[in-house]
Formats: C-alpha cells, sequence, structure tokens
C-alpha cells in the first residue's frame, strides 16, 4: 500500500498548471525507505504548495521527525482544482509530493491549520485520500487524522472531522506521539484505534473530541463539554517549548523549484508575545516569552545560508524589533553578508520599536522600498481599546525619520470592526494619513510621498479578551469603509498620494463563523464542501453565498443561526466551546482585560512591567525567557580567497 | 571578467521544471557553490546570467545553454562539477568551457528532438510522418498570450523520421520515437506543433502525452544538415590561443567535454 503513484500522476501533470508543484525533489527534502520505519507520519498544510511549502511549522516537524530513526515523515499539499478534477477521474489518491505515497497508507495525518479558511481544503484531501470524512466511520486501516496550529485552539467546528489534536508547540509534541503509537504498534494493536486514542488522551495533552460530550442548553448555548470516559481528562493544556535553542529548526530549509510565496532563509527569533494586543491571538495564545540566543541566531542563519543559497534572511517573530537584542543581531548579521548580498527583513515591525539604525541595517545590503507599520487604530480612544500602546506621535515621529532617511512609501495596515468602534474612529485612519504626507513632503522636501492604507475586517478569536465581543455585521463594515474610502477621495490636497485597500466585510463573517464555532459548525463545513467549496482563503474560490446557503440549511434546527455565532456578544457565564482545551491564560484574566478595554484601560508589557496575572506561567510552571546575553556575533573564519573551487 | 559557457539538462519528473523556475535553482546553486559571480549595476544587482533558447515546461532536454560572468578566474571542469553537485538531480550541469568567442545564442541554429508515442505503432507513425514531409505548408494553431495564433509548421521542420522504441515494452504495448530536427525560427516551431501537424494531415492522435526530450541544439551544418557542438569554437579558440589567465586549464576542459549531437561534430 506504499508503492509511489507518480507513474500514474506523472500522465496527469502535461494537463495542469505549475506541475513542478507536484513532483517533490525539493533540496533538503528527504525520502526514506518505507520498510525501514514503523511510525509514517504525512504533514499537511491546507492550501496550495506555493503557500504550503515555505510553511515554518511543517518544515519544523518534517525535519524532526526525520531525524528520529525509525521514523518517516512525507509532505502533502492541497492540490487545485484542474489536478482534483483529473485525480478523480483517474483514481490516483491524495498523494505525499516525497515518496508519491498515497495519503492512506500513513500512521498518521498531521495537519497544520494557521487559519480556519483550509477547513474544506482537508475534507478534499480526506476524499481523495480514500479515508472517510467522519472520524466515527473510520477503522483501524486509516490513518489518524491530527490537527495542529493556531486554529487548533479551537478544533470544535472540524472536531467531527479530526481523531485528534494538539495545541500548541509542534516539536515534542510529534515526538511523544510517535512514541505512543509506536509502542502499540509493537504491542499488536491492542484495542484498536480507541485504545490509541484513550492512550493519547491521557497525556493530558492530546485532544479526542470523541471522549468528550457536548450537552446544550435549550436556547442554543452550551451547558457543559464533558469527558465521556474515565480516565481522560476535563481539560487538555498546551505544549511549550521553553529552550529555542534545544531546537534549531529547520536546519535543512526546504528550497523549492516552484515558485512560492516566501522565498527567504527563515529564522525564528523569538517565540510568543507579551505586548498584550487585545484582538491578537497568536500574542495571547503563545505566551510566554522565549528569546532565541544571539549565537543561535547567528548559527542557524550561517548554516541555512549555506544549505539553501536563499538571497534573503527573515527574522520571525510576532514583533521582531521588540528581541532584547534585535540592534546586534541586525548589524552583525548585515556585516558578515555584506559582501554576499543578502538581505535582511523584520516582517513585523511596530512603530515604537523601530529605529533608525535598525533600519539601516536592515537595508544596507539591499533594497530600500518601503516600510510597513501597523497602528491597528485609526483614533487613541481606539488605540487604547485594543490596547496597541501606539500614539500618533510615535507614528509621526517614526516616518518623519525614515522620509528624512530615504525612504518614500510606508504602508499602514488597521482593522475595522473593532469592539466599541464608530464611524469616527474609522474616519481618523484619514487623518493619520493625511499627517504622514504632511510630515514626508515637510522632511524630504518632495511631493512624491506615499501611503498606502490597508484595512482589515476585524474576526474575534478564542483565548483572546476579545472572544466575548459582537462581531460587526458584513453590511456595516463595508458602509464605514466606504465612508472612509470617500473621504480619502475627496481629500484634493493629499487624496492621490494615498493608497486605499480594503477587503469587503463578508469573508471576515464566515471566519468568524469558523473561529468561535462549536460542533454544530461541522455540518455547515461539509456542507460548503460537498456544495464545491475549496481554497476559501483564495477571493477567486471563495463563495459568501455557498457558505450562506449551508448554514440556512442546517443551523436552524439547532435554533442558531450565523448572527448569533458572530454579531452575538457573548456574557461572563457563557461556557464558551473551547473551554476545555487550556491555552494557559486565566479565563477571569481575560475577563477582567475585555473590561479594560471596555473602559478604555491600557495594561503594559509584563517583559518589563510586574506580572499581571494572564495564569500562563504559573499554570504551566514556566517563566519568560528573555536576554540580553551581552554577546555579539562575530565575523565567521575569513573565507579562502578564490581558494575553494580553483584548488586542484 | 571570465565568461563561462555551461550545458545542462532537464532530466526525469524536473522536466516540469519552467524556466523561470530554473534560473531562480539555478542562481541559489550558484550561492551554495560559491561561485564568485560578477553582478549587474544598478539598484538591484543581479548576478550575471544569460540563457539561451530554453525548452519548454514539461519537456526533458540533453541540450540547454547558459553563459555566466565571474569576478575571478574559476577552472571550468571544476565549476562543472561544483555546480552540477549543487543542483538537484536532473537538472546536471554536463560540459562547461571558458568562453573565447561571441555569439553564442546566434549558434543555436535548429534542435534534435525525440519525441516518444507510448501506444502508437510504429508503422502508423511513419505514414503520418510521410503525409507531413509531402505537404509544402502545414498550418497548426496555437494559443499564445495574444490569443490564438495560426502559423506554419513545415517549413521549419529540416527532418522528421520515425522508428520502434529500442527493446522489448513490459507492457506489450506500442511505442513509437520519433526524431526531428528543427530550425529555429520565428515563430518558433516546437515539438508539440509538429505534432498538432501530423493530427491535422494524418489524424495521427496520440493517446497517452508524448515524452519530448531534446538532445541536441546548436550550428546547423549546411552539408550535412547534423547539429553540432555550440561550444566547439570556444574549445578550438581555447586550443589555439590559450588566454594568459586560463593558461593549461582550458585544455584540461576541453578533454572532459562531450560532443553535442554526435553526428557530424565540426
Amino acid at each position: 500500500m506504499s508503492e509511489s503513484v507518480f507513474p500514474q500522476l506523472e500522465a496527469l501533470l502535461p494537463h495542469v498548471q505549475k506541475p513542478i508543484q507536484y513532483v517533490g525533489g525539493e533540496l533538503n527534502s528527504t525520502v526514506k525507505p518505507w520498510e525501514s520505519c514503523d511510525v509514517r507520519w504525512s504533514l499537511m498544510y491546507p492550501d496550495a504548495y506555493e503557500v504550503g511549502l515555505p510553511n515554518q511549522g511543517v518544515m519544523i516537524l518534517y525535519e524532526v521527525l526525520n531525524e528520529q530513526e525509525g521514523v518517516l515523515a512525507e509532505r502533502t499539499y492541497s492540490v487545485w482544482p484542474d489536478l482534483e478534477a483529473l485525480m478523480r477521474e483517474h483514481n490516483v489518491p491524495q498523494f505525499t509530493v516525497d515518496g508519491h505515497r498515497p495519503v492512506s497508507a500513513f500512521d498518521v495525518l498531521g495537519v497544520s491549520f494557521s487559519t480556519e479558511l483550509g477547513y474544506t481544503n482537508l475534507l478534499t484531501a480526506l476524499d481523495l485520500a480514500g479515508i472517510p470524512l467522519e472520524a466515527k466511520d473510520r477503522t483501524e486501516d486509516h490513518p489518524l487524522i491530527l490537527a495542529g496550529g493556531h486554529a487548533a485552539f479551537n478544533p470544535e467546528p472540524i472536531a467531527d472531522f479530526l481523531d485528534c489534536a494538539v495545541v500548541g508547540d509542534g516539536e515534542q509534541a510529534v515526538l511523544e506521539i510517535t512514541e505512543i503509537i509506536r509502542t502499540w504498534k509493537k504491542e499488536g494493536r491492542p484495542g484498536g484505534r480507541d485504545e490509541l486514542l484513550f492512550r493519547l488522551a491521557k497525556t493530558g495533552s492530546v485532544y479526542v473530541p470523541k471522549f468528550y460530550d457536548v450537552e446544550y442548553l435549550t436556547d442554543g448555548r452550551i451547558s457543559r463539554v464533558v469527558p465521556n470516559r474515565s480516565g481522560v481528562p476535563w481539560r487538555v493544556s498546551k505544549h511549550t517549548v521553553m529552550d529555542l535553542d534545544e531546537w534549531p529548526y529547520p536546519k535543512q530549509p526546504l528550497v523549492p523549484l516552484a515558485e512560492t510565496v516566501h522565498e527567504r532563509m527563515s529564522v525564528e527569533i523569538f517565540r510568543g508575545c507579551t505586548r498584550g494586543c487585545r484582538f491578537c491571538q497568536a500574542g495571547m495564545i503563545t505566551r510566554p516569552v522565549r528569546e532565541r540566543s544571539i549565537t543561535g541566531i547567528g548559527e542557524m542563519v550561517d548554516k541555512g545560508l549555506k544549505a539553501t543559497g536563499f538571497e534573503e534572511v527573515g527574522l520571525l517573530s510576532l514583533s521582531s524589533a521588540d528581541h532584547t537584542e534585535i540592534g546586534d543581531i541586525a548589524k552583525g548579521l548585515a556585516d558578515r553578508y555584506e559582501e554576499d548580498k543578502i538581505g535582511l527583513s523584520l516582517p513585523s515591525t511596530r512603530v515604537d520599536a523601530f529605529n533608525i539604525d535598525l533600519a539601516n541595517e536592515l537595508t544596507r545590503n539591499g533594497r530600500r522600498s518601503g516600510l510597513t507599520f501597523a497602528p491597528e487604530g485609526g483614533s487613541e480612544r481606539i488605540r487604547k481599546v485594543i490596547n496597541k500602546m501606539v500614539s500618533e506621535e510615535d507614528l509621526i515621529r517614526t516616518v518623519s525619520t525614515a522620509y528624512g532617511n530615504g525612504w518614500r512609501q510606508v504602508k499602514l495596515y488597521f482593522m475595522c470592526g473593532l469592539p466599541t468602534e464608530t464611524d469616527e474612529d474609522v474616519l481618523q485612519i484619514g487623518d493619520m494619513a493625511v499627517n504622514v504626507i504632511a510630515e514626508g513632503r515637510k522632511v524630504s522636501g518632495q511631493n512624491d510621498i506615499r501611503c498606502t492604507v490597508s484595512i482589515g475586517g476585524f474576526v474575534p478569536k478564542p483565548h483572546t479578551p476579545f472572544q466575548w465581543a459582537p462581531q460587526l455585521s458584513a453590511e456595516e463594515t463595508d458602509a464605514r469603509l466606504e465612508k472612509l474610502r470617500d473621504k480619502i477621495r475627496g481629500d484634493k490636497k493629499y487624496g492621490r498620494s494615498i493608497g486605499f485597500r480594503y477587503h469587503d466585510g463578508k469573508p471576515g463573517i464566515v471566519e468568524g463563523l469558523l473561529s468561535r464555532g462549536d460542533r454544530r459548525i461541522g455540518a455547515v463545513i461539509r456542507a460548503v464542501y460537498e456544495d464545491g467549496g475549496r481554497f476559501d482563503g483564495w477571493r477567486e474560490h471563495f463563495s459568501y453565498d455557498r457558505w450562506m446557503k449551508a448554514a440556512e440549511a442546517t443551523l436552524p434546527e439547532f435554533g442558531v443561526d450565523v448572527a448569533w455565532y458572530t454579531t452575538r456578544e457573548r456574557t461572563y457565564e457563557e461556557v464558551l466551546p473551547w473551554d476545555h482545551l487550556d491555552s494557559g491564560l486565566d479565563k477571569d484574566w481575560l475577563w477582567e482585560d475585555w473590561q479594560d478595554a471596555l473602559d478604555e484601560t491600557e495594561v503594559e508589557d509584563c517583559r518589563w512591567t510586574p506580572c499581571f496575572d494572564c495564569g500562563v506561567c504559573p499554570q504551566l510552571d514556566l517563566d519568560i525567557q528573555i536576554g540580553p546575553t551581552g554577546k555579539k556575533l562575530l565575523p565567521l573564519s575569513v573565507k579562502q580567497p578564490a581558494a575553494g573551487g580553483n584548488a586542484h | 571578467m571570465q565568461r563561462i559557457r555551461l550545458r545542462y539538462t532537464k532530466r526525469g519528473r524536473l522536466r516540469f521544471t519552467s524556466h523561470r523556475d530554473f534560473q531562480r535553482a539555478f542562481e541559489r546553486a550558484l550561492r551554495r557553490a560559491e561561485v564568485p559571480m560578477a553582478y549587474s549595476a544598478g539598484f538591484t544587482p543581479h548576478p550575471k546570467v544569460s540563457y539561451a533558447n530554453a525548452a519548454p515546461t514539461g519537456t526533458g532536454s540533453e541540450a540547454e545553454y547558459l553563459e555566466i560572468a565571474l569576478t575571478e578566474h574559476r577552472d571550468p571542469a571544476t565549476l562543472r562539477e561544483l555546480l552540477d553537485e549543487s543542483l538537484p538531480a536532473g537538472l546536471d550541469v554536463t560540459d562547461a568551457v571558458e568562453a573565447h568567442t561571441s555569439g553564442l545564442a546566434d549558434r543555436l541554429e535548429a534542435s534534435v528532438w525525440e519525441i516518444r508515442l507510448d501506444e502508437v505503432a510504429a508503422a502508423a507513425a511513419q505514414s503520418a510522418v510521410e503525409a507531413f514531409l509531402a505537404e509544402d505548408e502545414v498550418l497548426v494553431e496555437r494559443r499564445t498570450k495574444n490569443g490564438m495564433r495560426s502559423f506554419d509548421a513545415r517549413a521549419a521542420v529540416l527532418s522528421l523520421q520515425a522508428a520502434d522504441c529500442p527493446g522489448d515494452r513490459p507492457d506489450g504495448k506500442a511505442c513509437a520515437i520519433l526524431r526531428l530536427v528543427v530550425r529555429h525560427a520565428t515563430p518558433a516551431v516546437r515539438p508539440d506543433d509538429v505534432l498538432s501537424g501530423l493530427r491535422a494531415t494524418a489524424d495521427l492522435a496520440p493517446p497517452v502525452p508524448a515524452a519530448v526530450t531534446r538532445l541536441a541544439q546548436g550550428p546547423l551544418d549546411a552539408e550535412s544538415g547534423a547539429v553540432t557542438d555550440p561550444l566547439a569554437p570556444d574549445r578550438d579558440a581555447a586550443l589555439a590561443a590559450p588566454s594568459t589567465a586560463a593558461g593549461p586549464r582550458a585544455a584540461k576542459a576541453a578533454s572532459g567535454a562531450s560532443p553535442a549531437a554526435g553526428d557530424g561534430t565540426a
């Protein structure tokens, strides 16, 4: 059952777009002999190859697992509809790009969900693999379907389709799961699939939906979620890797032949964030802050560049300029790679953490194209509500320095639909853009200054202080953004210098439905999939009407609807669908922070002020781990000029 | 500055590599191999690589060519090995010479293609080829950026032969091989176009997609009609007048080289 399906696939490839994405063979990829391993994982990123390949989570787990003796991991991605149609016609199953083996032949299919919009793609892959869509219909012959990633912090909407889920960091978790599977297989699979799931559930850190019953109140709310088997814990806790220097992955990043969305050597410089932005699920669920050391970063960059040949280094984290030694890191790397024309990028930079020395280091070896900041809210008031802790003066000071140092373009990210928001809060985004351009023209003495305003709709997420908040309806979001657009376009003096990009409110409502949904949403997802729903994160494939039609067909029997899940405000007493998944955050602290938001009260970052009792550190018996170490990045040993390739 | 010309392949499943994909992969291989590349001037410097007449996505090739510019001198044979090791298997660097002449791209006058047609009998292929060659003009259509375009696929075809696939097929199914020599013209006539022409003139419709491989490209010998090695003039020039920098290395490179077409190398 593990033979390559490549010969069948190959005959289809001349007929599809970008066939190279399906052939595998990426530099640094691994194909281990099937028989030499007793635990076999397929790892899926449920989106197109071009998005999925650079995903750090999958790349890390792929390498961690393949390093283990007797364990193999291969990757699989969503196939585009053109190939899907041909695979159905010619009976080619969902395959891995490494060994082109059928996904159904592996022990586990691990799926990493960065966003809820990949749920329909999971169903497509399961169906193409010949695996029953619902967990209850699977037998011992089928792989375990395991979810991870940020969206797995509320796996309830896909609970019907999953066998299990892991919340938090995956590095150690996949190894623990591997051991449990190995032992169970060695013992001759006692008790079948249920026994394996039970052993996983007993650890307290693998969630097995079938071992929990959800009980509802007559008004549609949840009354409680209760284990239906003794030995299964009431709450499942998240995994946290404490010392990033012990986990320097990916060591050998994959280099694809196909073009992908990120073509760079990425190093995660720290994990977690305690800035406390109330809308930010990533910042809440990845606490505490754990820094990789400056020397650890230097080593990963060195090895990674040698292994890949990438021409850009990305220093990743949720707010990269917040690393305690970011200045030395940037300067050290720019010095080291000046000759090699290696560019550096810091994908997430806060306005208040930006400084011009850092920006100069980042652009020393590359382009000085544009700077991007995310004030998130247009008014001082709304920024207090979301705890962004950035003032307009901070922003103007920063852009002033940037324009004075040769930058000509600034991009600003905002959200629309934040709790307590009014038209006035959003209209002030226009004023902010005008002030930015006015300042830029003044400092640079030139008129060709641009500011692009990019706006996304806010979606309340589980495990954040806004998990109780009402989401703004699509109609109100659109109306508010139209007012802002009219205001910007009507500005004779500055309007032409302002770029305005926004998405309509409809996709946000579907994302909101899936984010805060419960098990009853599974029927909606299945109906959408059966109606042809695929690639919901792609504008050209997404259909709002299809989702609404499916919701209207499935939700009324439960007495709920889309608005009930999205625009309805929750109360303190309500049992939330994800309460039994423990992110370490204390629910009472989240509620207090929600009340602080409504009072427009800000809360500082606990890295530099006393603890605010969010609950994570005592709950997990951990602490924040930050520098500075005081060490510097030394230049690497001097390259032998001309010697390398010419000696003979 | 030293210029080096390389011959490389697109084999097996990597024939699905597009030319843009290859460019990125090659430039990364240059970095991994720490080749001292010359960079273009300007705001965003690029390594100096010129590619010549790349094969279409999905077709294999034994004979693709490019030229790179280095800031320091390198022995072509050593460089070839280093780059070949640095590229994924299937994208293989098979030859390298130091450039002593100009106009490599202009020298690529014609290509030799092999087209394998599974589940097509050699006799059927043979009669289709005869029908095609009997015509003075065979109009075919191809979708281009500007919509469907109609052009002649016959005039550029210098020779076209059909044969049985060598060896016994394990599944016992028929298999025919076409050998095509085509002059590079504008618009380019590609193996696909000739297959369209065979369909138009003789109704030849292979049930499975053809496996197409470029065996050679280079100067066209007017008398014999053979396609010759486009790197030969550089090798000859190196032997006649070794450059001061190259010294004996250029001669060494020649020994490691393979002729392109095999028949009638200049």
